[in-house]
């Protein structure tokens, strides 16, 4: 790391920003392909060659975890620590708590791979990681909100920008979220195995009080602190409304709480929770709106760069596509809409239209943005940032789309009836009903795929090119020093 | 009011942020999580529930372990094609033992809380090891290695230790068992004796003879043991059509 730009050395520590950076993406390819893959096992079940460690219920959550821990938390990381530094003008804290939560990063996610694959998993979705890797979790959690919130501390603004808020009610929540979903109690001090503290119904709204809040605020107040700071510099434009920032803010934050319920319904918990859930299911569509329209018309003004510039090309279509998803999450958390769309692919379609579209395109359009100036370099291809741009949109039109015709499909066979009252459709006739969409869905997972890896070599470049230039500079500077000194 | 409120306070004092922040995302979860530990009617009284026998609870541990939950829910809805589908809907009480829960999220496979019973022993081992041989739409993975890998015991008493301080009332102490011979009943009290577990683990192996061979205890005894007793353990014909309605 020798080539490091002599301001950011001095003000700056990008250097874990640059490290968090690079593993994200490659957790991105690493999770991307597991998705890919398991996709394919439920379209051609061969594909599990009977070895217990590639089985879909175990890749599974390598899958989840690795996209959304891996790619998305490392993503996180990086753009938090980037945008405080900048935002507060002050270096991080500590450098060694920064390393820290680097590695502390990594660990968890390699050892919550292949314990998954072994079989270790506390079989709470989102949550599988066993108490050892909970505790790495909790620890570099802390490290994690000490460093971000004691860098806050040093700024040298007395504001602390909106970008900022997001980031810490983030790293907040998750510390509440995964404490309390993950107590438990260890089978011994040597075992994997841990059985979770709560039972049945209330064990279910605390998963579900966690599941859907690691949406609100690890995937969506989070990523819109991401926004609030990338979207403005990209377009050149400074945020649209300093007001609707404020409200939908605090708003968001309150309301995203209540509504993991809707996770519930015409389940086994008393009525009055689920009503309160789908209620404030559908007040939420208010925060949300209130973000996207910030960020859109923040982009609006700059509409004739979106022609010619394709990072913000896929800053506009995140802000579309979490515009549609909290449409749909809503809509969904209606009892009625859910009685068919639950258990169906129609969810599977409703969590890629917010992690791909949303969530990763953001995130690819903030690491554009961002990686050429840790580097200090540009952008090795424009061109290879537009086919990243189509393959990812196609790639995520097939995926929802399919899923949607499949979830509605099951959704309804599951619940016809013919002339004499009795279901018309078997299981397995349903299952075999939905096959084409699953292969479709392998397809529009290849499309996203390979776009991931055009950003992956593009990065590659970038960063070679940017040491290159970072060499012939120091040499150009050594020369006209020597010249100097003669 | 002479208050004059100004965000900028907020915005320009991190503690003062970090502390509204934390009271603002606590109130949700408050309201809607804490009264289901208060409110005793959230989980019904109902004759029948039971722990999980010694063995049914290591099956647990290998349905948990191969991440069935992910495709296979195990709570019915009230929803009258459901009901046709797959019988009367799931109750809170029977899942108070389950930890973790095992609602599930997807239905890529069928609902499984009423599984128990409907098969043979000799269809579901069949179809743990080859799905499409029995089903062939079926996109289930192959678990040939559940017939051929012996049970492991060596922690069983740990593992029910660990269910009984998280609440399951499984026995160690004689005052423990005589309070599950009154709950439960003396048969099922004997089942849930922590110090007998292994002896009855391999009783019940033995009798039931899950996976069609009495010498061996494999993965899939204890598996297809789990299965057979999902949703069996409530009488639905001793209550009224609307005798649970009332607790939701």
């Amino acid at each position: 790391m020798a080539a490091v730009s002599v301001t950011s050395k001095e003000q700056y520590n990008f250097d874990v920003v640059r490290q968090f950076s690079v593993m994200s993406l490659v957790w991105g390819v690493v999770g991307m392909l597991a998705g890919v893959y398991i996709a394919a096992e439920l379209a051609w079940p061969l594909l599990n060659f009977d070895i217990p460690y590639i089985t879909f219920g175990r890749l599974r959550p390598v899958h989840t975890s690795g996209v959304i821990f891996g790619f998305g938390g490392s993503a996180l990381f990086a753009t938090s620590y980037y945008v405080v530094q900048r935002t507060c003008q002050t270096r991080l804290i500590s450098d060694a708590l920064a390393k820290f939560t680097f590695w502390g990063w990594q660990a968890v996610i390699v050892l919550a791979a292949i314990s998954y694959m072994l079989g270790h998993t506390q079989a709470r979705e989102y949550a599988e990681m066993e108490w050892p890797i909970d505790i790495l979790i909790e620890v570099v959690w802390l490290a994690y909100m000490a460093v971000f919130i004691g860098t806050i501390m040093r700024r040298k603004q007395p504001h602390i920008y909106v970008a900022n808020w997001f980031y810490l009610a983030f790293i907040l929540a998750t510390a509440l979220l995964h404490t309390f979903n993950n107590l438990a109690v260890p089978v011994s001090l040597f075992s994997m195995k841990s059985y979770s503290l709560f039972s049945g119904a209330q064990d279910a709204m605390v998963e579900w009080w966690y599941g859907h809040n690691a949406v609100g605020f690890f995937l969506t107040a989070a990523f819109l602190g991401m926004m609030y700071y990338f979207v403005p510099k990209q377009a050149g434009r400074p945020i649209y409304s300093y007001r609707l920032s404020i409200i939908h803010f605090w708003a968001l934050s309150f309301l995203y709480m209540w509504v993991g319920t809707h996770h519930l319904h015409w389940t086994a918990i008393p009525d009055w929770t689920s009503t309160l859930a789908a209620t404030f299911s559908i007040m939420l569509l208010l925060p949300s709106w209130g973000g996207m329209i910030n960020g859109i018309m923040t982009l609006s003004g700059a509409r004739d760069k979106l022609r010619t510039d394709p990072i913000l090309r896929f800053m506009a279509v995140a802000l579309s596509f979490y515009g549609m998803s909290t449409f749909e999450g809503p809509m969904m958390a209606l009892k009625s809409v859910n009685a068919l769309s639950h258990y169906t692919d129609w969810t599977i379609a409703h969590v890629h239209s917010g992690a791909l579209g949303w969530v990763a395109m953001i995130t690819f359009g903030s690491m554009y943005h961002m990686i050429p100036k840790l580097w200090d370099t540009k952008l090795y291809s424009q061109r290879l940032v537009y086919w990243h741009f189509w393959l990812a949109t196609i790639g995520i039109l097939l995926y929802i789309i399919a899923m949607w015709i499949s979830g509605i499909t099951q959704g309804l066979m599951w619940r016809t009836f013919d002339d004499f009252g009795n279901l018309k459709y078997s299981f397995a006739e349903t299952v075999a009903a939905v096959r084409p969409f699953y292969i479709m869905r392998v397809i529009g997972g290849l499309f996203f795929f390979s776009g991931m890896l055009i950003m992956v070599y593009n990065i590659f470049r970038t960063i070679r090119q940017g040491a290159r230039e970072a060499v012939e500079l120091e040499a150009k500077f050594a020369a006209k020093l020597a010249k100097a000194g003669a | 009011m002479n208050f004059n409120f100004k965000h900028e306070w907020i915005e320009t004092n991190v503690g003062l942020m970090m502390v509204i922040t934390m009271i603002v995302i606590s109130i949700g979860g408050l309201v809607e999580i804490v009264p289901l530990f208060l409110i005793k009617d959230t989980v019904e009284k109902v004759a029948g529930v039971r722990p999980y026998t010694p063995l049914e609870s290591r099956g647990r541990d290998i349905y948990l372990r191969e991440g069935c939950y992910l495709c296979h829910s195990q709570m019915i809805r009230p929803l009258v094609e459901e009901a046709v589908r797959y019988g009367h809907y799931s109750l809170a009480a029977e899942s108070q033992y389950d930890h973790p829960f095992q609602w599930g999220s997807k239905r890529t496979g069928p609902d499984l809380a009423r599984v128990g019973k409907k098969y043979s022993n000799e269809w579901q081992v069949q179809h743990l090891i080859a799905p499409r041989s029995m089903v062939p739409e079926s996109v289930m993975p192959n678990y040939p290695w559940l017939l051929t890998t012996p049970l492991n015991t060596s922690d069983l008493v740990d593992r029910l230790k660990a269910l009984r301080k998280v609440g399951v009332p499984y026995s160690l102490t004689e005052a423990e068992y005589q309070r599950n011979v009154k709950q439960f009943g003396a048969k099922t009290a004997e089942m849930l004796h922590i110090p007998d577990a292994e002896k009855n683990l391999v009783k019940q192996a033995q009798e039931g003879n899950y996976d069609g061979d009495r010498n061996n205890i494999t993965e899939m005894d204890a598996l297809v043991a789990y299965l057979q007793v999902l949703g069996t353990m409530v009488d639905f014909s001793k209550y009224d059509a609307d005798h649970f309605a009332k607790f939701r």
